[in-house]
C-alpha cells in the first residue's frame, strides 16, 4: 500500500445521530402546536411564527460573522428558539416587539455567552421574561380563541386566560383543546402532549423532567387548595415542562439533578401562580432554576462503578 | 463461607451503547493461513517488560523454539511461529508507534516442531502457572496481559468465582465465537483444569445472546455428565457493547463491582478469554506454545472476510492478500475491533498474540466528523457504563484541571469509547479523556521523583 491511511484514536465508529437531527425532532414535536395555534388564532399565527424564525436565524448567522466563528444555523437550534419564541406570544403582538425579543433570545442570552450550549438560561424563556417587563400590555393582550366559551364567534375580543378567568368558565377539554386564551401555542395541551410524548420515544428527552414537574405541581395545587388537573392544563405549564425544562443546555444532565431540577420548577410555579401577582409562574420558576443547574448537578454526581465510601476517606 | 449461587439471569447493568455488530464472519469456518515466507516477532507483545531475543541472525530455529524471554515476573516468552533461519533482529515501529526490536525469521516451509515440545505435567497450581508462563500465553481477547500472572493469585485474595469471556461485544469480530464453536471441548477441558487446579466451584461463562448457537454448543456439551460437580453454568447477558469489558463482566455476571483502582481478584474473580483457556486446555495436550492463532478479518473493504488461523508475527499484508485482498482501497485499517482497536497507518505491520481482528474500513463505515459545540444533551451519562461524566472530564482534560479530573474519578474510566460513540455534536470524549488520564499518571510520575529527590 503505498498512501498513509486515516489514523485516529478510537471509537472507529459513530452513531447516527447529530445535533441538526434532535433539534429538528423538536421542531416536528412542536408542529402539532404550532398547526393548533394557526387554527386557533387564525393565520396571523403563521406570519408570527414566520417573523421569529427568520429573525433568529438572520441574527444568529449575522452576529456569528461578526464574531468572526463558524456559521452554525445549519444546527437548527436558532430555529427551534425562533419557533419557541413566537409559540410564546400573544398573537396580536407587533412584530417588531416580537423581533426584539429574538434579538434578546439569539444575541444577548445565546451567542454573547459563548453561542450552543454555553447559555445560562433558556434564550426563548428569557426573551418571553425581557418583552413581559418591556410591553406588560401587549404581552398580556390575549385575544380570545376561536370557540372560546365566552367570545361567541367575533374574532379579536380580548378574553381572560383561564388562569385569570372565573373558576368554571373551561371546561378541561376547553383546555386541552386549546379553546381558551394565551399564547398562541401554550393553549391546546393535547398538542403539546403530542409532542412530548414523540420526543419521549425518539430519545431526544427523557421523561423524569415533564412527568416530576407535573407531577409536583399537581401535589402542591392540592397542598394549596388549587384544582390540580386544571392547573396542569392551563397556562404556559405544558409548554414550559415538555419543551422548556428539557432544554438540554440549561437542565443538569445527572439522573437525580434532573429530579431536583423538575421538582423546583414544579414547586415555584405553583406558589407563583398561587400568590404572586405576575402572571408568569412558569417561566419565572424555569429560569430560577435554570440558575441552579451547575450547583445541583454538583450536588447530584453519580456514584461510579467500583466506587466505596471508605476510599474517599483514605484517599482525601 | 457463604454457598454460591447461580443467577438465573445476568444482573443489570447501567450505560453502554448498541452498536451494530455486523458479525459477518460468524458462520464461516476458519480457514488455516499457508505459511508466510517471513514473519516478524516484537519483543512486546504483552503488557510487562519486553523480552530479550535469545537466538542470533543466522541461527536455525524450529516451530516453537523460545527466540525470546525475560527474567520479569510480568512477561511472556516468545516463540518462533514458523521454521527456518533468522535472517535480522531490527527495529520495527508497533501499532501504538512505538519502536521496539523484532526478530525476522524466514522461513523454509517445513514447519519442523521443536524437539523440545513435549505436554508439560501438572499436577498442582504452580506447576499450571509455571506450564502457563512456558507457554508464552497473553490474554487472547485484546488487551495482552500475560497469562501465568492473572493465574498467580496473590495469597490475601479470596477468588470464588471463575469467569469466561466469550461476550466478544466489539462489532465484526467472531474469533471467540468460532473457537466455541470449533473447538468446544478444548474450552471444556480448560474450564476444568483452571477450576480444578484453583479450587474454584463457580464457573461463569458469559456469552452474549447474539451467539445463540455457541450457547447451544456449550450448553450440550457442559451441563451433563462431564460437569460431575455442577459447578459450571454459561450466562447469556445482553448484547451490548462493552459488555465484555472486565469490570462490566464481573458486575453482569456476579452482581459484583471491582473497587475504583482495584483488580478483578480484589472482587474475587478471574475473568479469563475463551480463547485463552481452549489454549491452555491444548497446551497441555500437545505442548506446542503459542504460535499461531484465529484473528477476525473484515470490514468493508475486504473482499471476503473470514476467520484465519495464522502464525504469530505474519504480516498484515499477507493475511489480506490470503483472504482475497482489499475490495477497495481502505479508509482506515485497524488491529482489534472498531470501538477500541488501533487505527494503523499502513498494512506494513505484524500480527501480534494478542491481536485478536484486523478491520479495513470504508470511509463510510468509520465516519469521521468534525466536533461541534457541546448541547449538555447528556447522552454521554447515559451511555458510560462506568457511570462517569464524560462531557465534564472531557471539559477538565481541556482545561488540564487535575483536581477536577481526580474529582470526576478519570482513572476509573476504562476508555471504551461509548460517550464518543453516542455523542451528537461528535465531539472526542473519550480522546480527551485519554489525554486526561495521562496528565494524571504524569504528575504522578513527577511527585515520586520530586519526592525521592528530597530524601
Amino acid at each position: 500500500m503505498e498512501n498513509i491511511l486515516h489514523v485516529s484514536s478510537s471509537p472507529h465508529f459513530r452513531c447516527n445521530n447529530s445535533t441538526r437531527r434532535i433539534m429538528l425532532d423538536v421542531i416536528i414535536a412542536l408542529a402539532p402546536a404550532a398547526v393548533m395555534a394557526c387554527v386557533i388564532f387564525g393565520m396571523r399565527s403563521l406570519m408570527l411564527i414566520g417573523v421569529c424564525i427568520a429573525t433568529c436565524v438572520l441574527l444568529e448567522y449575522v452576529s456569528r460573522k461578526i464574531m468572526k466563528r463558524d456559521t452554525t444555523i445549519g444546527d437548527l437550534s436558532a430555529v427551534v428558539t425562533g419557533l419557541l419564541l413566537a409559540l410564546n406570544l400573544p398573537v396580536d403582538i407587533n412584530p417588531l416587539i416580537a423581533m426584539f425579543g429574538c434579538l434578546i433570545a439569539i444575541v444577548v442570552v445565546k451567542q454573547m455567552f459563548g453561542g450552543i450550549g454555553m447559555n445560562f438560561v433558556n434564550p426563548a424563556l428569557a426573551a418571553r421574561i425581557v418583552l413581559l417587563v418591556s410591553f406588560p400590555s401587549a404581552m398580556m393582550h390575549w385575544v380570545s380563541a376561536a370557540g372560546a366559551p365566552q367570545a361567541a364567534a367575533i374574532d379579536a375580543t380580548t378574553s381572560a386566560t383561564p388562569l385569570a378567568a372565573e373558576p368554571g368558565v373551561y371546561s378541561y377539554v376547553d383546555l386541552l383543546l386549546g379553546r381558551c386564551g394565551g399564547s398562541i401555542g401554550e393553549v391546546c395541551a393535547a398538542a403539546l402532549i403530542l409532542g412530548g410524548v414523540f420526543l419521549v420515544i425518539r430519545g431526544v428527552i427523557s421523561p423524569i423532567i415533564p412527568c416530576v414537574y407535573l407531577g409536583t405541581a399537581a401535589l402542591m395545587s392540592l397542598a394549596v387548595g388549587l384544582d390540580p388537573l386544571y392547573q396542569l392544563l392551563s397556562g404556559g405549564l405544558m409548554l414550559g415542562a415538555i419543551f422548556m425544562a428539557t432544554d438540554y443546555t440549561t437542565s443538569p444532565v445527572t439522573k437525580w439533578g434532573k429530579v431536583i431540577f423538575a421538582i423546583g420548577c414544579g414547586v415555584f410555579t405553583i406558589l407563583l401562580r398561587a400568590y404572586s401577582n405576575m402572571p408568569e409562574g412558569v417561566s419565572f420558576s424555569i429560569l430560577l432554576m435554570n440558575i441552579l443547574v451547575p450547583h445541583i448537578e454538583r450536588l447530584t454526581t453519580p456514584r461510579t462503578l467500583g466506587w466505596v465510601k471508605k476510599a474517599k476517606g483514605a484517599k482525601k | 463461607m457463604a454457598e454460591l449461587s447461580f443467577p438465573g439471569l445476568p444482573f443489570r447493568t447501567k450505560g453502554g451503547v448498541h452498536a451494530p455488530h455486523n458479525k459477518n464472519t460468524a458462520h464461516k469456518e476458519s480457514v488455516v493461513m499457508p505459511v508466510p515466507a517471513m514473519v516478524a516477532l516484537p519483543m512486546t507483545q504483552h503488557i510487562g517488560a519486553p523480552c530479550k531475543p535469545v537466538v542470533k541472525v543466522g541461527d536455525i530455529v524450529d516451530v516453537g523454539q523460545v527466540i525470546a524471554a525475560s527474567d520479569a515476573f510480568v512477561s511472556a516468552p516468545i516463540h518462533a511461529s514458523v521454521s527456518g533461519t533468522v535472517k535480522k533482529i531490527d527495529k520495527i515501529t508497533m501499532p501504538s508507534g512505538d519502536k521496539v526490536d523484532a526478530v525476522f525469521i524466514e522461513s523454509d516451509g517445513e514447519q519442523r516442531l521443536s524437539p523440545d515440545i513435549k505436554p508439560p505435567e501438572v499436577n498442582s497450581l504452580s506447576d499450571l502457572i509455571t506450564a502457563v508462563r512456558e507457554s508464552g500465553l497473553v490474554g487472547l481477547g485484546g488487551a495482552g496481559f500475560p497469562a501465568s500472572v492473572k493465574l498467580n493469585i496473590p495469597s490475601d485474595k479470596n477468588v470464588d468465582t471463575l469467569i469466561i469471556n466469550v461476550a466478544e461485544c466489539e462489532p465484526y469480530i467472531t474469533s471467540d465465537h468460532r473457537e466455541i464453536l470449533e473447538n468446544s471441548w478444548d474450552v471444556l477441558s480448560g474450564i476444568h483444569i483452571v477450576k480444578d487446579l484453583l479450587g474454584i466451584h463457580r464457573v461463569i461463562v458469559g456469552i452474549e445472546n447474539n451467539k445463540p448457537d455457541a450457547i447451544k454448543a456449550l450448553k450440550k456439551i457442559a451441563y451433563n455428565e462431564h460437569d460431575p460437580k455442577n459447578e459450571i453454568r454459561i450466562l447469556p447477558i445482553r448484547a451490548t457493547y462493552p459488555q465484555g469489558a472486565e469490570k462490566i463482566l464481573i458486575k453482569a455476571c456476579t452482581g459484583r463491582e471491582v473497587p475504583v483502582g482495584g483488580l478483578p481478584s480484589d472482587a474475587g474473580c478471574l475473568v479469563m478469554n475463551v480463547g485463552s483457556i481452549a489454549f491452555i486446555a491444548r497446551y497441555l495436550k500437545t505442548g506446542i506454545p503459542l504460535v499461531s492463532r484465529r484473528l477476525t478479518v473484515d470490514g468493508g473493504c475486504i473482499a471476503n472476510p473470514m476467520n484465519v488461523i495464522v502464525p504469530i508475527g505474519t504480516p498484515i499484508k499477507d493475511v489480506i492478500k490470503f483472504v482475497g485482498g482489499y475490495k477497495e482501497p481502505p479508509y482506515k485499517l485497524i488491529m482489534g475491533g472498531p470501538m477500541m482497536g488501533i487505527a494503523l497507518p499502513n498494512d506494513d505491520m505484524y500480527i501480534l498474540k494478542q491481536n485478536n481482528a484486523i478491520l479495513a474500513l470504508s470511509a463510510k463505515e468509520a465516519k469521521f466528523s468534525e466536533p461541534t459545540a457541546c448541547i449538555r444533551c447528556g447522552k454521554c451519562l447515559d451511555a458510560c457504563p462506568m457511570r462517569l461524566q464524560p462531557l465534564e472530564l472531557s471539559n477538565a482534560a481541556d482545561r488540564r484541571d487535575l483536581d477536577a479530573l481526580n474529582a470526576y474519578n478519570v482513572m476509573n474510566c476504562m476508555e471504551c469509547g461509548c460517550c464518543s460513540f453516542t455523542c451528537p455534536a461528535k465531539r472526542h470524549l473519550v480522546q480527551n479523556i485519554r489525554a486526561g488520564k495521562a496528565l494524571i499518571q504524569k504528575a504522578k510520575r513527577e511527585q515520586i521523583t520530586s519526592k525521592g529527590g528530597k530524601k
